[in-house]
């Protein structure tokens, strides 16, 4: 094992969760207009510019799964990937930011079963932890044995982190304990391996059932809330991670208990990804703005934060093709 | 810091606006700007002198521009009247079109505009850019639509003429557009005078009017102090004053127009309540805070700063506030990253300052947080002030500044009570997942806006005014329109409204047994309490009775009786309609003596007295098929919002009625405002009372709850004076002498009561200037509730 998987397993122990509490779900309140209005006026009371902006888009690198979840991934093509999240910046435009010695990386990558042990031997001493999407990954709709079976497989794997997929059905019906059931028992198969709780917040018909399926994950024993499959016809959002980091920041209050928030699906430019990272300063504190407690669910935002940065270095707009392929 | 500091600890770094061209603009004007009259820069006559404003983050000069006194606004407003006849003659869709140049260029110069504006004021760029100036782009383009549309949807109505407008400094551009878009865009020439600590934004408005080709003289600005606005106030050849500030200057107005037969609207002070239910969402509630009180550092007339939280939920609240303002980034207004900026004048600091340490005096406890704050410039942290109760300075005052205090309330009804317990109306907000909650009390609180689970929304579709003594008249809407025109041919001349007595020749009764008309009073007949009687005369001179001779007493009792009686006001439209309907039915049973009555007291033809008797019915009928027709709007201002804008009673209406045509008057005044749910205080002609002491034996049998209609006999001027001095008196129409008139306005001052008077002239009550819409206007307010939505 390598020394950055020790420290993110030993320094930031796995939440615990806690009893189901039904009033803890009966009492959650979301007004999404107010949501939508906290998210519109975000965009103008913050921003970052000059070399604010070109640190925080390296925060944003480092906390990103580079993610490839496609039938037709092959070992080739998770190697590359693989790559690049050692690699993710070209060294002269880190060494012009100053940040040649920082070793950055992505926070992990992300792929399906089959391709754990092609990643976990790519990344192998590199530190970056492997995440593998399961039970039934997205629909969840596999046998009950078959999803923990898959869990089980890919810790064995060497998946360190697990992206497990929630069954829509209990969350559209309100049947949060079975729903809390369901979660604890992924977590326990999860073993030592996080556990992302995938809510596919597209598929949930309101926000306030986004917000009581994140209280439910968290008590479940989430490691991380994370957004969506990148599957569902609508994915991540800004007023949905409003709502999701206010239920983390209000189990935090209640258990003392810190989940983290993984947005993914439909990130894909630098500038969102900073409107991200403030939204979490704001309203999480910056012990959130870490890989530890915080990533993207992306594949193609980094090349638009790399163009981000060489134009920062250069002044001069950047291209495509100046950038290595994930 | 280098990237990798920054990398570690995810700081803010500065974040500037550029501002470098607008500092150009301002130096080349470096000589001092003249004033705006007539289309061209012309010196001030009556002063060398330049008033200088400054950047309050900074303290940094700006700019200099003129002082216009007495010589200058006479001459802005003859340049107005001069322009008046040619620009209210043009056709609407050619007034439109400059309306629409107008806000296309205000778009075009947008960041412009915003800059400046921050510069001058010390709101953050944020507010200036992302809301002050698109709702001035907005207003501008909703009013082109009015200048387009109001041959059609106004054919009745006609522009005033010069309209004097006077604004505040807590959005420059804002209120000015909020002025001047209706004005102009109905046919109204302005002369309008921007606050002296921000005029700057006004003044560049003016080359944009030069550059939209305005004609010369529609628009006029004259930049000064008080002095100025006062020059404005006292102006005789001005038709209408719109005045936007604190409610003393407000008052003062309204007694210096009093009998002047000028409209006014006044939009004045509040203490707008902020009422959190425990079903709210409690932190879209804490952002919202943010939006209602630390907005333009709570310089803001509707700002929610008495904060009312059901008292469990409080210390979570309050903490969540906390944490929330210990975010809170403080500092230059021209920084994109920043929550709140300068507050607008070292007077102003200095005020609030004090507001708060009285309050602390007082018992408050108040809590600020751990931010940087600015040591240099105007600012003043964003502040928390709990232990504290209505009694307390802070509570009670208009602090104008970014300090939120915070009472708990146990039940709905507390909720509302606590939120009324104010003399303002301007703005609430009302917090709660439980829509029947928030429309129950949106429904009881008494303010022109309630914004549900949300805050200080604006739109130039959804008129903006307030209740009580944040003042009268609405800006935006329809109804702001009608501030900005009038009837056409709705007065008649000075003669024919009141009635002299005649010499009595006969001491003699005419009637055969003796009848004694007392008040009506709480839905009883009330012996006067001064115990004398009037004698009233036939035509010819013969006693035809005695009434009540009515006092200050009887005033006070019948006002009582209004107000202990609010049923009328919730009543169902359809249940006000059928008590009108059966006061006209009971009326008509008894044609004949009234008709006889008619003759016998006016000595009018009996043809004349059953015309004006058939008509008092039909009216009857008119105001009960009106009761339930009068609806307000629904509007879907360019938010996912609706905003209902309700008509509502204003609530205890004084009434005052002509001699003329005494039964038809007495009707057509009285049923418009109880089809609108008000309750009255009626003192009928003082020639001819007995029609209306006649009539209260008709309303006793006509289901009429007792305190809707009071009515008290006597000296009408005796008896006005007490009604427009009676504080609970909201309201109060007036039709008798010109001086009479003048008393009503200004005695009315106090309160702020809306008022409609004649000014002396007489009103044909036959005709359709006897009814419809412009009556019911009167009788009722506007009240917007915002309703968001989204799940």
């Amino acid at each position: 094992m390598s020394e950055t998987k020790e420290i993110l397993i030993n320094s930031y122990p796995r939440v615990e969760g806690c009893d189901f509490q039904a009033s803890w779900v009966d009492e959650i309140r979301i007004n999404k207009s107010a949501v939508d209005r906290r998210i519109s006026s975000l965009g103008g009371r913050r921003t970052v510019k000059k070399q604010w902006q070109a640190a925080w888009l390296l925060k944003a690198i480092s906390c990103i799964d580079l993610t490839t979840l496609s039938g037709d991934d092959t070992p080739g093509r998770v190697k590359r990937l693989c790559a690049k999240a050692r690699n993710p910046v070209r060294p002269d435009i880190l060494e012009a930011l100053g940040f040649e010695n920082m070793k950055l990386t992505t926070g992990a990558v992300c792929v399906y079963h089959e391709m754990v042990e092609t990643a976990v031997a790519a990344l192998k001493g590199s530190g970056i932890p492997v995440a593998a999407v399961s039970t039934g990954f997205p629909a969840g709709l596999a046998p009950l044995e078959t999803r923990l079976a898959e869990i089980r497989a890919s810790v064995a794997a060497g998946a360190e982190e697990i992206d497990i997929v929630i069954s829509r059905r209990y969350v559209l019906t309100g049947d949060w304990r079975t729903l809390y059931d369901e979660v604890r028992a992924y977590r326990e198969a999860c073993g030592e391996a996080h556990m992302k709780s995938i809510l596919a917040t597209g598929q949930l018909g309101s926000i306030t059932k986004v917000a009581k399926a994140s209280m439910v994950c968290m008590m479940a024993g989430a490691d991380f809330i994370k957004t969506s499959t990148g599957m569902e016809g609508v994915n991540a959002t800004l007023p949905v991670s409003l709502v999701m980091i206010r239920m983390i920041r209000e189990f935090y209050a209640k258990t003392g208990q810190k989940v983290g928030y993984k947005p993914a699906g439909g990130i894909s430019t630098a500038k969102l990804a900073l409107q991200y990272l403030m939204l979490i300063k704001e309203e999480l504190g910056d012990e959130w703005l870490s890989p530890h407690m915080f990533r993207f669910g992306a594949s193609s935002l980094l090349g638009d934060i790399e163009r981000q940065l060489e134009h920062f270095v250069t002044g001069r707009y950047s291209a495509a093709n100046r950038h290595s392929m994930g | 810091m280098n990237i990798s500091e920054i990398f570690e600890t995810m700081s803010y770094g500065p974040a500037p606006e550029q501002s470098d061209y607008v500092h150009d603009w301002l130096k080349s004007h470096s000589k001092g700007f003249k004033l705006y009259i007539g289309g061209k820069w012309v010196k001030s006559k009556s002063s060398d002198a330049f008033i200088e404003s400054h950047n309050p983050a900074t303290g940094e000069y700006l700019a200099k521009f003129s002082v216009a006194g007495a010589d200058d606004v006479d001459r802005a407003v003859k340049a107005a009247a001069k322009a008046f006849p040619e620009w209210s003659a043009l056709a609407g869709h050619e007034r439109a079109k400059y309306l629409y140049t107008l806000a296309r260029l205000i778009q075009k110069t947008s960041r412009f505009m915003s800059v400046l504006e921050t510069l001058d004021n010390g709101k953050p760029i944020r507010e200036s850019r992302d809301i002050d100036i698109p709702l001035v782009a907005r207003h501008f383009y909703y009013h082109a639509g009015w200048a387009q549309l109001m041959d059609q949807e106004l054919p009745d109505q006609e522009p005033l003429g010069v309209v004097g407008q006077v604004i505040p400094w807590n959005f420059p551009l804002l209120m000015m557009a909020w002025k001047i878009a209706p004005a102009i865009a109905a046919g109204n020439c302005v002369v309008l005078k921007p606050a002296e600590y921000t005029s700057l934004t006004a003044l560049y408005f003016a080359e944009l009017c030069e550059e939209a080709g305005l004609p010369p003289g529609v628009v006029n600005i004259v930049t000064g102090k008080g002095d100025t606005g006062a020059h404005i106030v006292n102006h005789p050849d001005i038709a209408k004053i719109a005045f936007t500030g604190s409610t003393g200057v407000g008052r003062y107005i309204r007694e210096a127009t009093a009998g002047s037969g000028k409209k006014l609207t006044l939009e004045l002070g509040g203490k707008s309540p902020y009422i959190v239910f425990e079903d709210a969402d409690i932190d879209g509630a804490v952002e919202g805070l943010v939006d209602a009180i630390w907005f333009n550092q709570g310089q803001v007339c509707c700002a929610g700063s008495r904060l009312l939280v059901e008292e469990g939920i409080a210390d979570r609240l309050i903490e969540k506030v906390k944490v929330r303002l210990n975010k809170f980034r403080v500092g230059d207004p021209l920084d994109k990253t920043i929550d709140m900026g300068a507050i607008v004048d070292p007077i102003q600091l200095e005020r609030i300052t004090t507001l708060v340490n009285k309050g602390a005096d007082e018992g408050a406890e108040v809590w600020q947080p751990d931010v940087d704050c600015p040591t240099t410039g105007c600012f003043y942290p964003p502040t928390l002030i709990t232990n504290v109760t209505p009694s307390n300075i802070v509570v009670r005052e208009e602090i104008f500044g970014p300090v939120l205090t915070v009472m708990t309330f146990r039940t709905l009804q507390e909720a509302a009570d606590l939120a009324n317990n104010t003399r303002f109306g301007l703005a609430s907000s009302v917090w709660s997942e439980n829509i029947n909650r928030a429309l129950e009390i949106a429904a009881m609180i008494k303010a022109g806006v309630v914004w549900v689970n949300s805050t200080n929304q604006f739109d130039a579709a959804c008129g903006f005014g307030g209740y009580r003594e944040s003042g009268f008249g609405r800006e935006g809407g329809k109804e702001g329109m009608y501030e900005y025109l009038k009837p056409i041919g709705e007065w008649q001349s000075q003669d024919g409204n009141l009635v002299e007595s005649p010499k009595a020749n006969d001491r003699s009764s005419h009637k055969h047994i003796d009848r004694t008309a007392k008040n009506y009073v709480g839905g009883k007949q009330a012996r006067p309490d001064g115990g004398n009687t009037r004698v009233v005369l036939t035509h010819d001179g013969k006693v035809a009775g005695r009434v009540g001779d009515g006092n200050r007493k009887d005033i006070r009792n019948a006002v009582e009786a209004a107000f202990k009686n609010p049923g009328w006001s919730s009543a169902t439209a359809h249940n006000r309609a059928q008590v009108i309907y059966y006061i006209a039915e009971n009326l008509s049973y008894r044609e004949n003596e009234v008709v006889a009555q008619l003759v016998s007291l006016t000595g009018v033809s009996k043809k004349a007295a059953k015309a004006e008797f058939d008509m008092s019915v039909s009216r009857l009928f008119s105001y009960a098929a009106w009761a339930d027709k009068y609806d307000g709007m629904v509007h879907t201002p360019p938010v996912k919002n609706v905003a209902l804008a309700v008509h509502e009673p204003i609530g205890i209406m004084g009434i005052v009625c002509p001699d003329v045509m005494p039964l038809l008057s007495f009707i057509s005044l009285v049923a418009p405002a109880i089809a609108m749910g008000n309750r009255t205080v009626v003192i009928p002609s003082e020639r001819y009372p007995l029609l209306a002491t006649d009539f209260y034996q008709i309303l006793e049998t006509s289901d009429v709850p007792a305190g809707v209609i009071n009515i008290v006999t006597g000296d009408r001027e005796i008896l006005t004076e007490v009604l427009a001095k009676h504080d609970q008196l909201e309201a109060i129409w007036y039709h008798g002498s010109a001086e009479g008139s003048r008393m009503v306005e200004k005695e009315s001052a106090a309160n702020l009561k809306r008022t409609w008077v004649n000014d002396g002239h007489s009103r044909d009550w036959m005709s359709a200037h006897g009814e419809g819409r412009r009556f019911l206007r009167e009788a009722t307010q506007v009240k917007n509730i915002w309703l968001p939505y989204g799940d």
